[in-house]
């Protein structure tokens, strides 16, 4: 297997009124081809910093990135990104949606027709078919990300980015996407970076999970190698010894050895989160 | 349960289908309680208008305004039919002449009678509207530049600020001055009248619609940028695609803001510079001091406010057309 993407030593280094704050400090990370690749750590710990680096929606204080032996240093849709909150243009329908996209990487390499084709055949990737000429405002949170990861497939990107794609979803619509997005990915193989903070999701999807430090100066723990079969099965899993396994050492990790001791007084917010991911 | 399914028998039939219910509410709602308001105020004006008395006779009620609404309406037939006539007779004495003397050239002079109320409105609606899509030609490009860049935000803010307080009839005389200085020509394409008139509406149009096309365009979820800039799209399909669309509900806010304004600014400086207008003509009723003066003045009160009114329901329409945010125009 050839390294298709190379993060060396990147450190992040934000000026604040108050100094520089050092969110990353020497994350390095190499990433095959077709691998998927889950980030996981504790909120604020700069998962998504990592990510938007990588993406070159931000531009690391040292150390760099580099795509197939080329650095990376502005944002591109060869590294197209999956954001949170879908990010659908609300005045565009799901396929007007595509199109963008579409028009704008395969502008004059495709015919109308191929477009046409290329842009249902990714929300056909989807499912999303049968409602491709819907507002994002008409159909639910799952469906509009759905849209958004077909949006990032039709770029056809040697890296797909995905900043905790299904963390504003349900549950059940979750448990739903991650199949999907297994489907999806044992179709075509991409290369992968997800970042999560659900420990269930890191061990089903990924072939390698990076789990991180807390901040500040965060920096790559440990990595754990998910060498379960697939194509994998949740309610199988479920009893699987090895996937026990992996699913324990990932929360030692997070619980005992990157313990994020937050004041109770902070809100609520953290402690749900805190709740669904030990769930 | 036996008297539990008769008792919703009862209460079934006894209550009116749901539609029909609704259509009630909606007809109580929409007509009777806005009649009701309208009746309400017809009497407490006319009752008032009883009892004041001017040194133009009494004030007018409802009844006398109406009437002068009908004679409005009249003088603008008479005063069209008397024009008709006048070119009519100037064609004739023109042929007249011709079949005197070939080789003269007819003259023709245009009619140049009073204009009559509705000539006035029109005046009015023109020249707000020019003036409205003047400052939108130039409020929409400059409020997006200064809302997608900072500096230039930084650079243009103060002085919108200065500016977007003062009353634009306080620009009326500098800009009457400087029309007449520099719009100088043998056959004007438009008075200079409507000309100060038109630029005094778009100075006022000109600050609301730059700051809320400003404000609409720097505050763009930095998610959509996000996509923008992973696309690599250039600067103008990202303001064509992107921003413009985004900021639509923040443009028409201050566009609907800006007209509002506009008209209300339009009939001050009518008055005030004597440019036609249904603003020359409120004042011309009050300085004529006719017995009716009063009704046709509360007349053109009354047009004014409507057409206030249906210009605010134009916008509306129009952004619920154009926006993507249906919400957003129900604001």
């Amino acid at each position: 297997m050839s390294v298709l993407l190379d993060i060396s030593h990147i450190d992040m280094v934000f000026p604040t009124p108050k100094g520089p704050f050092t969110a990353l400090s020497d994350v390095s990370l190499k990433i095959n081809k077709g691998e998927f690749v889950s980030l996981i750590g504790h909120s604020g710990c700069g998962k998504s910093t990592v990510l938007n680096v990588v993406a070159g929606l931000y531009q690391a204080s040292s150390g760099g990135v580099l795509l197939n032996g080329k650095e990376v240093n502005e944002p591109g849709p060869e590294r197209a990104v999956v954001f949170q909150n879908h990010s659908l243009l609300p005045w565009l329908s799901a396929y007007q949606n595509v199109e963008l996209a579409v028009d704008q990487v395969f502008g004059k390499d495709k015919t109308k027709a191929e477009k046409k084709d290329w842009i249902e055949h990714n929300l056909q990737l989807v499912h999303m078919d049968h409602a491709m000429h819907k507002l994002p405002g008409e159909i639910s949170g799952g469906m509009k990300q759905r849209v958004g990861i077909a949006r990032a497939l039709a770029m056809q990107p040697e890296v797909l980015l995905m900043d905790e794609p299904f963390g504003a979803l349900d549950a059940l619509t979750r448990a739903h996407m991650q199949d999907s997005l297994m489907e999806i990915q044992a179709e075509l193989n991409n290369t992968v970076i997800m970042i999560t903070h659900d420990v269930d999701e890191a061990v089903l999807l990924s072939d390698r999970i990076v789990m991180m430090t807390n901040g500040p100066s965060a920096t790559v723990g440990e990595i754990l190698d998910v060498n379960l079969e697939r194509p994998r099965d949740r309610l199988a899993l479920a009893e699987d010894s090895e996937y026990t396994r992996l699913r324990s050492e990932v929360l030692k990790f997070l619980y005992e050895k990157q313990r994020k001791v937050e004041p109770i007084t902070k809100g609520s917010e953290t402690r749900n989160k805190k709740k669904t991911e030990a769930a | 349960m036996a008297t539990a399914s008769i008792f919703n028998k009862i209460s079934d039939s006894a209550m009116l289908p749901e539609r029909v219910k609704l259509i009630i509410n909606d007809v109580t709602k929409w007509l009777v309680f806005p009649l009701l308001g309208i009746l309400g105020f017809l009497l407490l004006w006319s009752v008032s208008a009883q009892n004041i008395d001017t040194s133009l006779g009494k004030f007018p009620g409802p009844t006398a305004v109406f009437q002068q609404f009908e004679s409005l309406y009249d003088e603008h037939v008479s005063e069209r039919a008397k024009e008709e006539k006048f070119y009519e007779r100037q064609e004739l004495r023109n042929q007249k002449r011709l079949e005197k003397d070939p080789s003269y050239v007819a003259k023709t002079r245009s009619y140049t009678g009073k204009e009559t109320f509705l000539d006035q409105i029109v005046t009015s609606l023109v020249t707000v509207m020019s003036g409205f899509l003047v400052a939108a030609a130039i409020a929409v490009p400059l409020g997006i530049a200064v809302g997608l860049s900072k500096s230039l935000n930084a650079a243009v803010n103060p002085i919108v600020q200065i500016f977007k307080p003062v009353s634009p009839l306080a620009w009326l005389p500098l800009v009457t001055m400087v029309v007449s200085a520099l719009y100088v020509s043998p056959d004007p394409m438009v008075s200079k009248s409507f000309l100060n008139s038109m630029i005094t509406v778009t100075l006022c149009c000109l600050w609301p619609m730059v700051i809320n096309t400003s404000v609409g365009v720097a505050s763009i979820d930095s998610d959509l940028v996000n996509v923008s800039k992973v696309l690599r799209l250039p600067a103008l399909t990202h303001v064509r695609k992107i921003v413009l669309p985004a900021s639509i509900p923040m443009i028409f806010t201050g566009m609907r803001l800006s007209l509002g304004v506009a008209w209300m600014v339009l009939i001050a400086a009518e008055m005030l510079a004597q440019n036609p207008g249904l603003g020359k003509f409120v004042w011309d009723e009050f300085q004529n001091g006719s017995s009716n003066s009063l009704a046709r003045i509360m007349a053109a009160v009354i047009v004014i406010g409507a057409i206030g009114f249906l210009l605010d329901r134009m916008m509306l329409q129009i952004q619920r057309y154009v926006s993507w945010d249906k919400a957003s125009a129900d604001r």
